[in-house]
């Protein structure tokens, strides 16, 4: 369990963290969310001593960091998968780490063959791709076999084997009933993974809850029609007390409508209909509506709200550009 | 401050990574091959030395003489071992092992300082006497007065100079600014000063210049130090001790 009590950051005049007060707790994924800059690196990196609150407290199983024996053995992090020595060997990384906490050596051939790397273990790190880097750091993470495990933007830089491998891992670990701590800035990684959701912005705690509450509080569900016969079906559907509204490409949105209904009506009218399709509002769009306010770095004025077309093709490319860092 | 666990760890770290140990080798043989080589060339010129030369002669400190140029990899050394863990980004999964920030440092101090020491005595031994070996009828020998303390005092300076980097480096945490300030300062700064009259009497309280006088047998002729070998051990211990309490003192306060 992980414990943090008004938690407030600050770098000279720039606030990262401003009171976050939350806790994130064992058998489940809790998802960390928030966009660029919202302070989630500064907010774990305090979570491991790393750097020291203005203000607040963070607790680790009711300790403080620097109280925790053997560290490693409580809590395991990826925080940065470039945290390493480039001219040590993966084998000798986990080494000196399992020993300056009283882990047996055996345990090191262990989580290598755990993530992959057993057949590099003698290579040196900064030979490594960026997703083999990720897996030695997940390897340090899972060194001491600790009951509490956090990752920073632990798919960042995956290939898609790689992504599906995390998400599985971060699963089955939260199904062993460890406290499992996942920072992202994407809604939809989240969305696959998590149970929980914590989401800040500019450093302030915008939302702590279940994923199943608030997709069902976010999610708009419409239905999208189109049809030849524009005219004749809007006035059908004003008829019936329901109001339709442009959307892109000539086609009409429903909001909390039935197909059914939308079908039934049409076919009773004889309108045509090339298009009846239930739909849902993404929830990256739900979050971007969440952080609208709190995003710092917009990537051109006016983006927010973004049309949902947009909105995934936004997504799709930031999914792309992790993939090319990767290969 | 030191722990067993954390000390072993250490171990594995320093060894494991080859550049810095290379940086070990150089320094012994630098020191070494220089220190031979200045011998020999004054050997062969002795007949041409001033009388006064000849009486001061220190056949032990000559074969130290490559120091002033080995001693530039010590500082390399005691440089790379800190500020790697910064340049690599490595301080932050070491940290979040040993939290104990003074165990984690004074862990890495000891088994760095214990390794300096170790290649710091084969190699003053070893220049000590291939140095002599050049000498010809100049040598000394280790049974005489001073001169174990002088040689043993080679591997305690250069222990030292080593240690020094390493606070200098936990101080500044980057290996440029650090190597840019000891490398000319031990190189060049500190002969300019101690031989330029006005600040020669400051100069003798430098680090280098105080701690080398461990490694002379025969006092420099008519510019008595005033302060012995010890002594001037003594002081560069006092600004070896104050470089790591600076560097304590900063990894502390400061986010990592
Ligand atoms: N050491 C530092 N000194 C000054 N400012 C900092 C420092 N670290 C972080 N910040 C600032 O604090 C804010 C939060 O940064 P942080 O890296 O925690 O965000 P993040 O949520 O992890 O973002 P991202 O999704 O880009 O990783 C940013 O505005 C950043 O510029
Ligand atoms: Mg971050």
């Amino acid at each position: 369990m992980i414990e943090l009590e008004a938690l407030t950051k600050r770098y000279g005049e720039k606030v990262a963290v401003n009171n976050l007060t939350f806790t994130v707790r064992p058998g489940i994924v809790t998802g960390f969310l928030g966009p660029n800059g919202a302070g989630k690196s500064t907010t774990m990196r305090m979570v491991l001593g790393l750097d020291r609150p203005t203000m607040g407290e963070v607790r680790i199983d009711g300790k403080r960091y620097d109280q925790l024996k053997d560290p490693l053995t409580y809590i395991g992090a990826l925080l940065d998968a470039k945290a390493v020595h480039g001219g040590r060997s993966a084998y000798h990384h986990l080494l000196c780490l399992a020993q300056s906490n009283g882990i047996p050596k055996s345990r090191v051939a262990e989580v290598l063959d755990a993530v992959g790397l057993t057949a590099v273990a003698r290579k040196k790190a900064k030979g490594f791709s960026y997703g083999m880097g990720q897996r030695l750091g997940i390897a340090g993470a899972l060194l001491g076999d600790p009951r509490i495990l956090m990752f920073d933007e632990p798919v960042n830089g995956l290939d898609p084997e790689g992504i599906h491998w995390i998400r599985t891992l971060m699963k089955s670990l939260a199904a062993q009933g460890r406290t499992v701590f996942v920072s992202s800035h994407l809604m939809s990684e989240m969305a696959v993974t998590a149970d929980h959701l914590v989401v800040i912005g500019q450093g302030r705690l915008l939302a702590d809850t279940s994923m199943a509450d608030f997709i069902e509080r976010n999610s708009r569900s419409y239905v999208r029609i189109r049809t030849p016969q524009r005219e004749r079906l809007l006035d059908v559907l004003c008829e019936a007390g329901i109001t339709a509204v442009d959307a892109d490409g000539g086609a009409l949105e429903v909001d909390g409508g039935k197909p059914e209904w939308i079908g039934d009506l049409a076919a009773q009218h004889q309108v045509v209909l090339h298009e009846l399709s239930p739909r849902q509002a993404s929830l990256e769009e739900a979050f971007m509506r969440l952080t609208a306010e709190s995003v710092e770095y917009h990537a051109h004025t006016g983006a927010v709200p973004v049309p949902d077309e947009a909105l995934t093709a936004s997504a799709r490319q930031a999914w792309g550009s992790g993939w090319k860092k990767g290969a | 401050m030191a722990s067993v666990q954390v000390v072993r760890s250490e171990w594995t770290k320093i060894r494991s990574v080859a550049s810095t140990m290379w940086t070990l080798g150089i320094a012994a043989v630098v020191t070494i091959a220089l220190g031979m080589l200045i011998s020999a060339l004054l050997s062969r010129d002795w007949e041409h030395l001033p009388p006064e030369e000849r009486a001061a002669f220190d056949p032990t400190y000559m074969s130290f003489a490559g120091m002033s140029l080995g001693q530039l990899a010590m500082i390399v050394f005691g440089v790379l071992v800190v500020s790697n863990e910064y340049s690599t980004g490595m301080i932050r999964t070491s940290l979040a092992a040993v939290p104990q920030r003074g165990r984690l440092l004074f862990s890495k101090i000891t088994v760095a300082t214990a390794l300096a020491f170790a290649v710091g005595l084969a190699t003053s031994f070893v220049a000590f006497l291939l140095g002599q070996s050049m000498l010809g009828e100049h040598r000394t020998s280790l049974d005489e007065p001073g001169v174990l303390r002088a040689v043993v005092g080679g591997a305690l300076y250069m222990t030292l100079i080593a240690v020094f980097s390493m606070g200098v480096a936990a101080m500044l945490r980057s290996p440029m600014p650090a190597l840019g300030i000891l490398m000319p300062f031990f190189f060049l700064v500190s002969n300019i000063l101690s031989n330029v009259s006005a600040t020669k009497k400051v100069a003798r309280y430098l680090p280098d210049q105080a701690g080398s006088t461990i490694m002379q047998v025969v006092p420099r002729a008519g510019d008595a130090a005033p302060y012995g070998p010890w002594g001037g051990l003594g002081i560069m211990v006092l600004w070896v001790l104050a470089a790591l309490v600076g560097g304590y003192v900063l990894l502390r306060h400061r986010d990592a």
